[in-house]
């Protein structure tokens, strides 16, 4: 029912995660834009700031709950995608294209999920 | 219906300022606003109509069951507004001397010495507005007990998965390190997980026990150990000692310092209705650092003091005082029997309702609960498409208020009741019929739940328009 990907790696979490060279792009998956619900606000950090590994890093608000949002990797922020500020619809509308942040010097990771374990994952909850 | 500024006719009084029988002073003309002021021009029928007509749109405890959980809306007894009414406490000035005002230094202090009995405590303030406020209050002693012994590396709160939203955010405003802690199988604190978080830089624990889920830990006692054992201090959320007041005391289960609710667990109006008060309490290795003023006794009477290393006022005066009046008016009317009697109303009353439903809900933890329990409609969402939220805006058509909706928020889909001890067994099995009967309307109809509610005048607005551009202000015909 949820659409997960091949190409990603995800989060226990719910975020996905998407190298580009030495950059990893992150977001949230298709199952928690669902879970969450109409989004209605964006929380991101600053380009330069820094995050660390399973610690958050922002937040998301919907009609239902504020949720935070986790980093599966820890670096240095060097790009924010600034249009979900204004339009966080985006989320819902297609949470692969609309990435949150993108993040450079990275030093650690968690240990990702493939699309078959994470779809697995989502469907053993509740 | 119209809003004010749309029955607004200019040149309509409501006469209620009399003539100025003093001297008029003029202001320079810069200091003069030079729009003129837009306030709705109406006469007072049509003033106390449209307030009226507002009421008629709000459910209240007095208009009917009102279960929602963590919030413990229960009936507050009309004895309390009589005796707050009094002229002996509506009539006074704040900065009256003391000597003229023991009666009310008397209620402040007896409110106390009760409370404290009630939850273990040496000493508290009522000068906390309300619960989160408390909150703040309570971890402020917190950190000015670590800053006054110069253990100044304690950074960490410990908050469980499970908690109220307000902790962390507390714990954040008063510079804190939220540490978030996963809850075990059973929704209890996972002790190996405490175990691992605590340290040399844990400030403290904030618990709720029984916790949101409705459950009281078993485990507690070993829980504030543990934090001790690392240095830090307990605080407890007050939010649901209707669940075991009069029965078991926080400082009996080893915590330093709380807060409690007087708008939820002792009568006083709540929400819209408040004032609230969230007075702070603690040990005595804390109570040097409570908010001014405090009340104290001697020979004399009673009197104003400051605390020795006091965290200064928190509020103007001494807080919500005629809510306290109320309060102290409820604690005296059930005494010593009907404090643990109310308390355990409360929780046969949300088992009994629980027992009623748990054959059509799913219970988020099937277990005896405490004054509230959690059920999970997310089989019924992934199975039928119905959600937490078409269930509760179900209840609108029936004249109940909806449970509080997903929270906590480890429970997927989550409906939370608490019926409180005010409830008859008329009114709850009157309730558990409205939930069965929203229950096969799922299976059944489930259309006519993604609508409802459809008797209310407001229907089902949309809620994301209106996070997402909300309209705060009226919006003037001129204006661009």
């Amino acid at each position: 029912m949820f659409n997960y990907p091949k190409k990603l790696m995800y989060t226990e979490t719910h975020e996905w995660v998407k190298k580009e060279g030495d950059i990893y792009v992150v977001g949230i998956s298709d199952y928690a834009q669902d879970a969450l619900g109409d989004i209605v606000f964006v929380n991101l950090p600053e380009v330069d700031d820094e995050v660390f590994v399973q610690e958050p890093f922002g937040d998301v608000e919907s009609v239902k709950a504020v949720s935070d949002l986790y980093s599966p990797v820890s670096g240095v922020i060097c790009a924010v995608n600034e249009d979900l500020l204004d339009n966080p619809a985006l989320l819902n509308e297609d949470p692969y294209r609309n990435w949150l942040i993108k993040v450079e010097d990275v030093s650690d990771t968690e240990e990702f999920l493939d699309a078959e374990s994470y779809q697995q994952f989502c469907e053993s909850q509740g | 219906m119209k809003l004010l500024f749309e029955i607004s006719s200019k040149g309509r009084k409501l006469d209620l300022i009399p003539p100025c029988d003093t001297e008029e002073y003029s202001f320079n003309d810069e200091l003069l606003r030079k729009e003129k002021l837009r306030l709705p021009e109406v006469s007072e029928v049509d003033l106390s109509r449209h307030y009226t007509a507002l009421a008629k749109q709000a459910h209240g405890v007095n208009d009917g069951f009102y279960p929602l959980g963590s919030c413990t809306m229960k009936y507050n007894p009309s004895l309390n507004e009589t005796v707050a009414g009094d002229k002996n406490f509506t009539n006074i000035h704040p900065l009256q001397p003391a000597e003229t005002i023991q009666g009310c230094l008397e209620v402040l202090y007896q409110a106390k010495e009760l409370l404290c009995e009630i939850t273990g405590m040496d000493d508290m303030s009522f000068q906390p507005a309300a619960g989160a406020h408390g909150e703040y209050a309570g971890l402020i002693l917190i950190k000015k007990y670590h800053q006054d012994r110069n253990d100044h590396k304690r950074v960490n709160i410990i908050v469980p998965d499970s908690a109220h939203g307000t902790n962390p955010a507390s714990a954040t405003m008063v510079g804190f390190k939220v540490i978030n802690i996963p809850s075990n199988e059973n929704g209890g604190v996972d002790i190996e997980k405490l175990k691992a978080a605590v340290g040399e830089d844990t400030a403290g624990l904030m618990l709720t026990n029984p916790n949101t889920l409705g459950l009281f830990d078993p485990n507690i006692l070993e829980i504030t150990r543990i934090v001790h054992d690392a240095g830090g201090l307990c605080y407890y959320d007050g939010a649901n000692l209707n669940a075991v007041m009069g029965r078991v005391r926080p400082g009996d289960m080893g915590f330093d310092c709380i807060h409690l609710n007087l708008h939820k667990t002792f009568s006083t109006p709540h929400g819209g209705g408040g004032p609230g008060s969230g007075p702070v309490g603690c040990k005595n290795i804390l109570k040097d650092f409570l908010p001014a003023l405090e009340v104290a006794k001697n020979s004399g009477g009673y009197y104003f003091y400051q605390p020795e290393k006091t965290m200064g006022q928190v509020r103007s005066f001494y807080g919500n005082f005629l809510v306290v009046v109320k309060a102290l008016t409820y604690i005296k009317s059930l005494g010593k029997e009907g404090i643990p009697e109310a308390s355990g109303n409360a929780v046969l009353n949300a088992n009994y309702l629980m027992n009623r439903l748990k054959d059509y809900y799913d219970v988020a933890y099937d277990t005896i609960c405490m004054h509230e329990f959690v059920l999970s409609l997310g089989r019924m969402k992934r199975e039928h498409g119905i959600s937490a939220m078409d269930i509760a805006k179900g209840c609108l058509d029936y004249g109940i208020h909806p449970p509080t909706m997903y929270f906590p928020l480890i429970v997927p889909e989550a409906l939370m009741l608490e019926p409180t001890e005010t409830e008859s067994r008329e009114t709850l099995d009157q309730a558990a019929d409205i939930f069965i009967e929203l229950f096969k309307t799922a299976l059944k109809d489930p259309e006519k739940l993604h609508n409802a509610p459809l008797s209310c005048y407001i229907t089902r607005p949309n809620e994301t328009e209106a996070a997402r551009n909300p309209i705060l202000t009226y919006q003037f015909e001129n204006d661009q």
